[in-house]
């Protein structure tokens, strides 16, 4: 493979520094309890996201998990929505009606984060059951963590996407907890990649720290997917700066602060920001400046939220049912 | 075929199952079926006799022993464009299936803020009476009735079980049908046109003025048989069969019950918190000025569903114990009525 485009840096960048600020301000926004709910965050995954939703059209279809808005920002999602989900207002991606765990953009293909772990991949195989039935070309990419590959529902979709050779990207964020627990306590391998042989479908481990390793893995797997060769499996190995919900992440009972240093100095986007100096695509000028628009985006869009209305009550009933259309 | 023959024509409640799918399929080339066994097989009760021939076997798909990933495909595929029919083959294996159905099927839509369709149709056959035990035998519609967002249908006779399945197919909404494994080869009128029956409408399968029974599933034919016994002593029931146990038909009941003043529910689930526990509720919310006695309740003892003949013919509610129902129903009076 040969070195990413200038354009692709820059383009996996945006798409970190997106999530990245959106996340930060979100965490911010919960601990002055301004936010209603679970609130679960991405901050030190987004080379994850960024690197596979790089390589996917708006058609391309992606199931999310209790983590999901970094991919729902990789995916090209609006910030102003997005909040106005996150606040409850009537303005937001679901009116209000589904909050961080259930944000969506199905005309980005994003159908959904899912507050069940392993819930998301089963419908992600339906999608690329579909897609291959209408012959349309595109994928389906189910993201999910590490603790969703010991659930019942994760492996009937693995082996089923395989056993019908389906066009399905299996995307294992290993963040290395299960929650508050270490994998090492709930499962005996080390690779959760090495369960893609149980399900005759290729397994790929990268460093899931590093947005050019996935985008360039992630590329061959979906190209794969497309041409009909059937599904893979990808194991990204990341980090969660935060903790399992809300922001704290440090100076807690079931991991190591110094462990949290150590993954910090692998930051996905200090990494490619170096690269993008160092190959002089970028100043660092240049990138403060990215951060700076959009930080100012995130700024206009939580102005919109707060000002936004909440749903009304008569809402409660509506949306239960499709009403078919009269005639 | 001539208009006499289609007016006559007879076919069991399994060929209505296979014709209703075949017949959509022919409609609409994005229904497809998918799920154990219904390809080559065609499925263990024969509900999917001969698709795969006609169809393919891209359309008619045997899958794994996966009842979660079969939901997930029903879902995934119908939020992407398609007009899926999954099959749990055992009703009892719902339970295997139950986060994709109720937490992620029923609730997609409205978690979305209303974006996400969902014309999804699972399909199973449940009741007891085979010998089959209690992992085959059950009757668990009163939980998918529970769930918002979900429909459910349980058709009684051949007839409708075409119509309400078409139906069911056209629905843009998850919608659950339940078969009934004793009416398998139950034949009646069937016609040859493609027709839909609305969900949501109850049939009064017998006009009668002393006592309504309502009754669901096989629990309908059971009732009418009742009836006709009572009639000889001269009781005049009146069977209304819901069709469409979600949404329920609660003013076709309640108006009945207006009008005989004493209800009988009779499902083959267990009395407690069965179906017919809501349309009791129901009936003594709307009609309680006009009722002469508590609505009675007819279904199976809570236990589940025991093996031996011995055991299970006492167990499954039928005519005998429908007709006991109606003579305590009769029986019990209001002071000084």
């Amino acid at each position: 493979m040969s070195d990413p485009t200038p354009e692709v840096l820059w383009d996996l960048h945006h798409r970190m520094v997106r999530i990245r600020l959106f996340e930060e301000n979100t965490g911010r926004l919960s601990e002055q309890a301004k936010l209603p709910g679970f609130l679960h965050l991405y901050v030190g995954e987004e080379a994850v996201a960024a690197g596979v939703c790089a390589n996917l059209t708006d058609d391309d279809q992606i199931t999310s998990t209790h983590r999901g808005h970094g991919h729902l920002v990789a995916k090209g999602g609006d910030f102003k929505r997005m909040f106005a989900e996150l606040y409850g207002k009537a303005t937001g991606y679901n009116k209000g009606k589904g909050g961080s765990m259930h944000i969506c953009d199905l005309d980005l293909g994003m159908l959904g984060a899912n507050g069940i772990v392993g819930a998301g991949s089963p419908i992600a195989v339906g999608a690329g059951f579909a897609n291959k039935y209408l012959g349309n070309g595109q994928v389906s990419v189910p993201f999910f963590g590490d603790g969703a590959t010991n659930i019942g529902a994760f492996h009937e979709a693995a082996n089923m996407a395989a056993a019908l050779k389906l066009p399905v990207v299996f995307i294992c964020e290993n963040n290395e907890y299960g929650e508050f627990t270490p994998r090492h306590k709930t499962m005996a391998v080390t690779d959760v990649a090495s369960r893609a042989e149980g399900y005759g479908m290729p397994g790929v481990i990268i460093d899931g720290m590093d947005a050019v390793a996935v985008w360039e893995v992630a590329s061959e797997a979906i190209a794969r997917a497309r041409r009909g060769d059937g599904p893979t499996f990808v194991e990204a190995k990341t980090y969660r700066y935060y903790d399992h919900h809300g922001v704290k992440g440090l100076g807690v009972t079931y991991r190591e602060d110094s462990e949290v240093e150590e993954a910090k100095t692998r930051d996905p986007i200090g990494r490619i920001e170096e690269r993008m100096i160092e190959a002089g695509v970028a100043s660092a000028e240049d990138l403060e400046g990215v951060h700076a628009k959009v930080q100012a985006e995130i700024d206009e869009a939580i102005a919109f939220a707060e000002e936004s209305p909440y749903p009304d009550p008569d809402q409660i009933l509506q949306d239960v049912y499709t009403v078919r259309a009269a005639g | 075929m001539t208009a006499t023959e289609s007016d006559t024509r007879q076919l069991t409640y399994v060929q209505a199952w296979s014709e209703a799918i075949a017949e959509c399929m022919r409609d609409d080339p994005n229904v497809f079926v998918a799920g154990e066994d219904v390809g080559g097989y065609g499925g263990v009760f024969g509900s999917f006799k001969g698709l795969q021939a006609e169809f393919g076997e891209q359309r008619v798909v045997d899958t794994p022993i996966s009842e979660q990933a079969i939901i997930g495909l029903g879902i995934g595929a119908a939020v992407s464009g398609l007009r899926p029919i999954v099959d749990i083959m055992f009703m009892d294996f719902t339970a295997v299936a139950m986060d994709q159905i109720v937490n992620q099927a029923a609730k997609l839509k409205y978690m979305f803020g209303g974006k996400a369709v969902i014309p999804l149709t699972i399909t199973t056959f449940g009741g007891a009476g085979l010998g089959a035990a209690a992992q085959h035998s059950q009757s668990l519609e009163a939980w998918i009735c529970h769930v918002p967002g979900l429909k459910v249908v349980q058709p009684s006779n051949p007839h409708d079980v075409k119509g309400l399945l078409i139906s069911a197919i056209r629905d843009d909404n998850p919608t659950y049908v339940v078969g009934n494994k004793l009416m398998l080869g139950a034949t009646g009128h069937v016609p040859d046109e493609m027709y839909e029956i609305p969900l949501g409408v109850a049939n009064i399968v017998r006009p009668g003025d002393d006592v309504t029974i309502v009754a669901t599933g096989r629990m309908v034919v059971e009732a009418v048989e009742a009836a006709t016994k009572l009639a000889e002593d001269g009781i005049e029931c009146e069977v209304i069969d819901p069709r469409t146990l979600q949404p329920l038909d609660t003013d076709t009941i309640v108006e009945s019950a207006k009008r005989t003043n004493r209800v009988v529910v009779a499902h083959e689930a267990v009395r407690f918190g069965g179906i017919g526990a809501e349309m009791a509720a129901q009936i003594q919310e709307e009609a309680f000025d006009y009722l002469d006695a508590p609505v009675q309740r007819v279904g199976a003892p809570f236990s589940p569903v025991p093996f031996s003949p011995a055991l299970e013919q006492h167990y499954v509610p039928s005519r005998k114990t429908i007709a006991q129902g109606v003579r305590d129903v009769l029986a019990r009076n209001l002071p000084g009525a």
